[in-house]
C-alpha cells in the first residue's frame, strides 16, 4: 500500500482524511484505484488523459515529470499538490 | 570578503575563468533587446491607459491611421479570442484568455498603463504622435489597489466573467481569484499545548523588479505566416509559447531569437510588446520594434505583489516549536497569479514544525499584472516568520541562531506542504553564522555622532526548480569544443555551463565556446529562473560531454583498430589501456580523425534541487534626527551545493541581497487612491545606489545537492528572502520597536520615534 | 516628425577621435543620435530621464547622460563612448578589471559604469573606496550590489 496525500480542498470536497491508502503500479493505476474508491476524484487529478498542468505528484519527495506513467515500484508516500508557480 | 569553497579534486569547478562573453559586454559590442536593427524595419507604439479601471466604450483609430508616416494601427480585435484554458507550468500560469488579454485590453483595463492600441510608423517619434490621436470613449470604474478593498464584500469586481477558485468551489464575483489552504497536524491542539504563541502581521507595499534594460519587441510576419521574434527574455522557448498561444499558431511558426538580457529576475518571464509587434509587421509587411520607456516599464510590467501576512507560531518553554499558522493574502494585479502556493511552500520552510496551517489568497487588484520577482512569494512570508521567530527569541530570552539551530528543518523533516526534505544545508548555515566574524564581532549600540545601531539576523528559502534543458556539443579541428544551448545569460551561465562540460572533457573552461541560440536551433530549454540554469542546463552539458567523450572513444578505437573498452579518457588525452604507445591529445584526434564530425545532444527534465538556504546577518544606523538609516556591514552566508563559478555565485548573493535592502528601506509603488503609480521613476523610485552600501560579505557553505553530479543546488534567489526581516529586526534591535510594513523608510522611522 | 516641417540639422562631431559629420532632428537627444544616427549601441537606455547612468557618455572630459543632451549639442564636440576605450593593444585597465573582478552580471550598465569610472581615474588615480561609491553614485546596477564593481575600479587604479 501506498500512503497518498490529496490536496486539502480535494480531501474537503470529498470529505477524506489526511492520509489514505491506494495501490497502483503506476499512477495512472493509482489514481484509477482511487477513483474507484472515491469516485470523481479521478476528475480533480487527470484532465485529457494527462496530469493537470495544476497538479503535481511529489513521490517520495521527488516530483514525477513523468505523469500518468511514471512507476511506483517501492514507493511509499505521494503528494498531489498544487503545481507551484514562480520564477 | 569571506568566502569560503572547500578546495576539490576539480579542475575547472570552483576556478574563476573570465566569462566568455565577457568581453562583448565590456566593449559595448554586446547585443541586447532594443540594439537589434534589421533592414526596413519600422518603429512601433502602444497606447496605454490613463485610468486603473475602467471599460473600454469605443476606440477611434481613424485620425491614427491618416496620419502621414503611419504603417498600421491595431487593437485587441486584432487579436484571435482565446478562451480560459489553462497553461499551468513552473514558469508560465493562468488562462491563455488572460494572456492574450493582459498584451492587449478588450473590453476592460485593469491597471494604469494597460495596453489598448498600437501603432506603426516609420520612425518611433512618429508613432508616438500617432498613439495620441487614438479616443479612446472608457467609462471609468472605482479601483482596488490593496488586498483588503479587493477582499471587502462591496468591493468593485475586476473580472465579471471570472470564476474563482476557493477550497474546490467556483464562485463569481470576486476578487479573490484562489483561496487555498494547507494543513498538517492538528494545529487547534497543537497550539493549545504551547507555552508561549507569538502572532505577527506585516504588510508589503508593491515593489519592481528594477533591471535597467527596458522591454522590447522586434518581429517579422512573413508571407508563410511564420513569425520571428528577437527580444529580452528569460526564456526564448517560452516566449515562443506565449507568443504562439496569443496570435493561436502553432509553436513551429514561432522563432524566438534571445538578444543579451539586461536583467530579468522573474520580470522577463512574460511577454509584453512581442505579440504587438509580430501583428503590426503582419499589417505593415515590415519588421517592427517596440520598446517600453522607465515609466512604462514601472506602470505595466513586473511588479513583484505587496499584501498582508500574518504568522502566528507557538512553542513549548524550552522553545521549540509546536505548532504555526500563518495567512498569506497577496495581490495577484490585474490577473491571476500572485505566487501564494509559492509563499505556502516558503512560510515555515526552515523550521521543523509537526502542526501546520496555512490559508492563502491570491488577490486581484488593480496593478499590473504580477510577474514573478527573485523566489516569488518567499520574501514576503519571511518578513512574518523571522519577525515571528525573533520575538519568541526575545520573549524566551534565548540566542537568535541557538533557537534556530533548536528548530531546524532538515533532511526528513516533513513540509508544511506535505513531502519531506531531501538532503538540505540549513544548519550548516546557522552552524557557520554562529561562527562568523560578523556575529562574534561586537556592535557599539551608540556611534559617537547620536546615531543608534541594531543588529539583525535572519534565514529564508527558495527551492531551485529543475525542468528542462539541451545542450549540444560540436568537437573543433583544433581540439576546442562548440557548446549551443538555450538558457538566455543573465548573470555568468555561460560559463557555469561551459564549465561544466570541461571538467567532464578534461580542457580548460576557455577551449569550451557556448553559445545561446534560438529555438530553431536547440531542443526546449525552460526559462532562465527559479535558480535552475546552472543546475539543469549544466546538467546537460555534463550529460553531452560524456555523451562527446563516448562519441570520441568509439572513433579513436576505430582509429587505433584496438576495442573500445581498451581507449582511457582522461584530462583531453586519449590513450590506449594496454599500449603506452598509442596516446593524442583532442587537438591531434581531432585533426586526423576520419569518421565524421565528432557531436554530441543531451537533455534533462529534472526535479527541484531541493533547495537553498540563507541566513543574512545585518548592522545598521539610524540617525534619530532624520530617520535615514545606513547599511553599515551586511553577511550572506548560504549553501550553495557547489560553486562551478564562485565569483558569479558571490555575486548573486550580493546581487540579491541588495534588493532585498532596497525592499526593506525604500522601494515601493507610491499609489494614487484613484489606483495611479505616482513615483514611476529611478528618482522617485529609490532603487540602492553604490554610495548606499558597504562590501557585501559572503560565506558559500556547500552542501552538495544529491540530485546533480556536482551538487549544484541553485543560488538566485534564496539572498533575496532574508533581508527584510533582518532589516527590519535590526531596526527594532537599535530603536526598540518593529515597524512591520516596507518600506521602512525613514518618515516611518521618524514617525515611530515621535510616538515612543 | 512627418506632420511638421521640421528640418534636420548637419553637425560636425568628433566621436572616440573620429570626426564625422551627421545629420539630426533638432529634438532628439544624443543617446538617440548615438544609437539609431550613427549605429553605436553600446550606449545603453535604461530610463531617458538622467536617473540610471546607462547612457553615460564623456562630452570633452565631462561624464553626462547622453539622455538629457540634445544629438544638435555634439556639434563641434569631442565625445567619447564605451566603443572608444579598448584599443588595437588591448583592453582598458578597467574593461579588464571588470572582467577578472566578474564586476557584471547582465552588462547593460556596464558601458554606462566604465565610462564613468574613466573619467573618474584620469583626475584621480588613486580614489578611496568612499571616493569610488560617491563617484558612481550616478550610475544604477540592479544586479551586483556593487561590491564587485568598486572592487574592480579599485583594482584598475592600483
Amino acid at each position: 500500500m501506498i500512503k497518498v496525500f490529496l490536496p486539502y480542498k480535494t480531501r474537503k470536497l470529498f470529505d477524506l482524511p489526511v492520509e489514505i491508502d491506494a495501490e497502483g503500479n503506476n499512477l495512472r493505476n493509482l489514481i484509477e484505484f482511487l477513483d474507484i474508491k472515491y469516485p470523481g476524484l479521478k476528475q480533480e487529478l487527470v484532465d485529457d488523459e494527462k496530469l493537470k498542468p495544476t497538479i503535481s505528484a511529489v513521490i517520495d519527495g521527488r516530483t514525477t515529470r513523468l505523469g500518468l506513467i511514471q512507476k511506483l515500484d517501492k514507493v511509499s508516500e505521494i503528494h498531489f499538490l498544487p503545481s507551484i508557480a514562480g520564477g | 570578503m569571506v568566502s569560503k569553497v572547500k578546495k576539490s579534486e576539480y579542475k575547472v569547478i570552483g576556478t574563476r575563468p573570465i566569462r566568455h562573453d565577457g568581453y562583448d559586454k565590456v566593449t559595448g559590442r554586446a547585443q541586447y533587446g532594443a540594439d537589434i536593427k534589421l533592414p526596413g524595419m519600422i518603429y512601433g507604439a502602444v497606447l496605454r491607459s490613463p485610468h486603473a479601471h475602467a471599460k473600454i466604450k469605443n476606440i477611434d483609430t481613424s485620425k491614427a491611421e491618416n496620419m502621414n508616416g503611419v504603417f498600421a494601427v491595431m487593437t485587441a480585435k486584432d487579436l484571435p479570442r482565446l478562451t480560459d484554458k489553462q497553461r499551468g507550468n513552473s514558469e508560465e500560469s493562468g488562462s491563455e484568455k488572460h494572456l492574450s488579454e493582459n498584451v492587449m485590453a478588450l473590453d476592460k483595463v485593469l491597471y494604469k498603463g494597460h495596453v489598448v492600441a498600437a501603432v506603426s510608423a516609420n520612425d518611433v517619434n512618429t508613432a508616438r504622435e500617432a498613439i495620441k490621436k487614438i479616443i479612446v470613449d472608457y467609462e471609468v470604474l472605482k479601483p482596488v489597489i490593496n488586498v483588503d478593498q479587493a477582499m471587502d464584500k462591496d468591493a468593485p469586481i475586476l473580472h465579471e466573467d471570472f470564476i474563482g477558485d476557493h477550497l474546490g468551489k467556483k464562485v463569481k464575483n470576486t476578487n479573490i481569484a484562489t483561496y487555498n489552504r494547507y494543513k498538517i497536524g492538528n494545529v487547534d491542539d497543537a497550539f493549545k499545548k504551547c507555552d508561549l504563541v507569538v502572532e505577527k502581521e506585516v504588510e508589503l507595499q508593491t515593489v519592481h523588479q528594477g533591471y535597467i534594460e527596458p522591454h522590447s519587441g522586434t518581429a517579422i510576419w512573413d508571407e508563410d505566416d511564420r513569425v520571428k521574434v528577437w527580444t529580452s527574455t528569460q526564456g526564448s522557448f517560452t516566449n515562443r509559447d506565449s507568443v504562439s498561444k496569443v496570435l493561436s499558431l502553432d509553436v513551429s511558426r514561432v522563432k524566438v531569437t534571445p538578444m543579451e538580457i539586461g536583467g530579468g529576475f522573474g520580470g522577463k518571464i512574460p511577454v509584453y510588446l512581442e505579440p504587438i509587434a509580430a501583428v503590426l509587421s503582419k499589417k505593415s509587411r515590415r519588421p517592427v520594434q517596440l520598446v517600453m520607456s522607465r515609466t512604462d516599464v514601472f506602470d505595466a510590467s513586473g511588479p513583484a505583489p505587496g499584501g498582508k501576512v500574518i504568522v502566528k507560531i507557538g512553542v513549548d518553554k524550552n522553545g521549540k516549536m509546536l505548532a504555526g499558522y500563518a495567512d498569506i493574502r497577496l495581490e495577484a494585479g490585474g490577473y491571476p497569479e500572485a505566487f501564494i502556493e509559492a509563499a505556502a511552500k516558503c512560510v515555515f520552510s526552515c523550521y521543523n514544525i509537526p502542526s501546520m496551517d496555512i490559508e492563502a489568497y491570491d488577490v486581484l487588484v488593480n496593478k499590473p499584472s504580477s510577474a514573478p520577482y527573485r523566489a516569488p512569494g518567499s520574501p514576503q512570508v519571511a518578513f512574518a516568520t523571522e519577525t515571528v521567530v525573533d520575538e519568541i527569541c526575545k520573549k524566551l530570552d534565548m540566542d537568535l541562531i541557538d533557537f534556530r539551530l533548536l528548530n531546524v528543518a532538515e533532511k526528513g523533516t516533513r513540509t508544511a506542504l506535505g513531502p519531506k526534505y531531501r538532503k538540505i544545508g540549513l544548519k550548516e548555515v546557522l552552524e557557520a553564522a554562529k561562527k562568523s566574524d560578523h556575529w562574534n564581532s561586537k556592535l557599539e549600540k551608540k556611534s559617537g555622532n547620536g546615531k543608534v545601531r541594531g543588529r539583525g539576523i535572519a534565514s529564508g528559502y527558495w527551492f531551485n526548480i529543475g525542468e528542462k534543458s539541451a545542450v549540444n556539443l560540436s568537437l573543433n579541428m583544433d581540439g576546442t569544443v562548440i557548446l549551443t544551448e538555450g538558457s538566455t545569460d543573465i548573470g555568468g551561465s555561460r560559463a557555469s555551463i561551459a564549465m561544466q562540460a570541461a571538467e567532464v572533457l578534461g580542457i580548460n573552461a576557455e577551449s569550451v565556446r557556448p553559445s545561446v541560440v534560438d529555438t530553431d536551433s536547440i531542443g526546449h530549454t525552460d526559462v532562465t529562473g527559479g535558480s535552475r540554469t546552472t543546475y539543469a542546463t549544466g546538467y546537460a552539458a555534463y550529460k553531452a560531454a560524456h555523451m562527446l567523450i563516448d562519441e570520441i572513444t568509439s572513433k579513436a578505437a576505430k582509429i587505433w583498430d584496438i576495442s573500445e573498452d581498451d581507449i582511457k579518457y582522461k584530462d583531453g588525452i586519449i590513450s590506449s589501456r594496454t599500449d603506452s604507445e598509442l596516446n593524442m591529445t583532442l587537438r591531434e584526434f581531432a585533426d586526423q580523425n576520419p569518421f565524421g564530425p565528432v557531436v554530441s545532444s543531451a537533455s534533462v527534465d529534472l526535479e527541484e534541487a531541493a533547495g537553498g538556504f540563507g541566513t543574512h546577518i545585518v548592522d545598521l544606523e539610524i540617525d534619530p534626527e532624520t530617520g535615514k538609516t545606513d547599511v553599515i556591514r551586511y553577511t550572506v552566508l548560504q549553501d550553495v551545493g557547489k560553486a562551478i563559478h564562485p565569483s558569479y555565485v558571490e555575486g548573486q548573493l550580493q546581487g540579491g541581497a541588495t534588493q532585498g535592502i532596497g525592499w526593506a528601506l525604500n522601494e515601493e509603488y507610491f499609489m494614487s487612491d484613484d489606483g495611479k503609480m505616482l513615483n514611476s521613476s529611478y528618482l522617485d523610485y529609490r532603487m540602492p545606489i553604490a554610495l548606499d552600501l558597504p562590501m557585501i560579505e559572503t560565506v558559500l557553505i556547500e552542501v552538495p545537492s544529491e540530485d546533480h553530479p556536482f551538487g549544484v543546488r541553485g543560488v538566485g534567489e534564496t539572498p533575496i528572502c532574508p533581508p527584510v526581516p533582518a532589516i527590519s529586526n535590526a531596526v527594532n534591535d537599535a530603536i526598540g520597536t518593529r515597524i512591520l510594513s516596507t518600506p521602512i523608510k525613514a518618515s516611518k522611522i521618524l514617525n515611530t520615534l515621535k510616538s515612543m | 516628425m512627418s506632420d511638421n516641417n521640421v528640418r534636420k540639422v548637419a553637425i560636425n562631431t568628433t566621436i572616440n577621435g573620429q570626426e564625422m559629420d551627421i545629420l539630426v532632428d533638432p529634438y532628439v537627444s544624443l543617446l538617440e543620435t548615438l544609437r539609431e544616427v550613427v549605429g553605436m549601441t553600446g550606449t545603453k537606455e535604461g530610463c531617458n530621464d538622467g536617473n540610471c547612468g546607462a547612457c553615460t557618455i564623456n562630452i570633452d572630459g565631462r561624464i553626462v547622460d547622453s539622455c538629457l543632451v540634445l544629438g544638435v549639442e555634439a556639434e563641434g564636440k569631442n565625445i567619447e563612448t564605451v566603443e572608444g576605450m579598448a584599443t588595437p593593444d588591448g583592453l582598458h585597465p578597467l574593461q579588464q578589471a571588470f572582467l577578472e573582478e566578474a564586476a557584471l552580471q547582465c552588462g547593460i550598465c556596464t558601458p554606462g559604469f566604465l565610462v564613468s569610472a574613466k573619467a573618474l581615474l584620469d583626475n584621480e588615480p588613486k580614489p578611496s573606496e568612499e571616493r569610488i561609491r560617491h563617484w558612481l553614485a550616478g550610475n544604477l546596477c540592479r544586479c551586483t550590489g556593487y561590491d564587485k564593481i568598486v572592487k574592480a575600479v579599485k583594482k584598475a587604479s592600483d
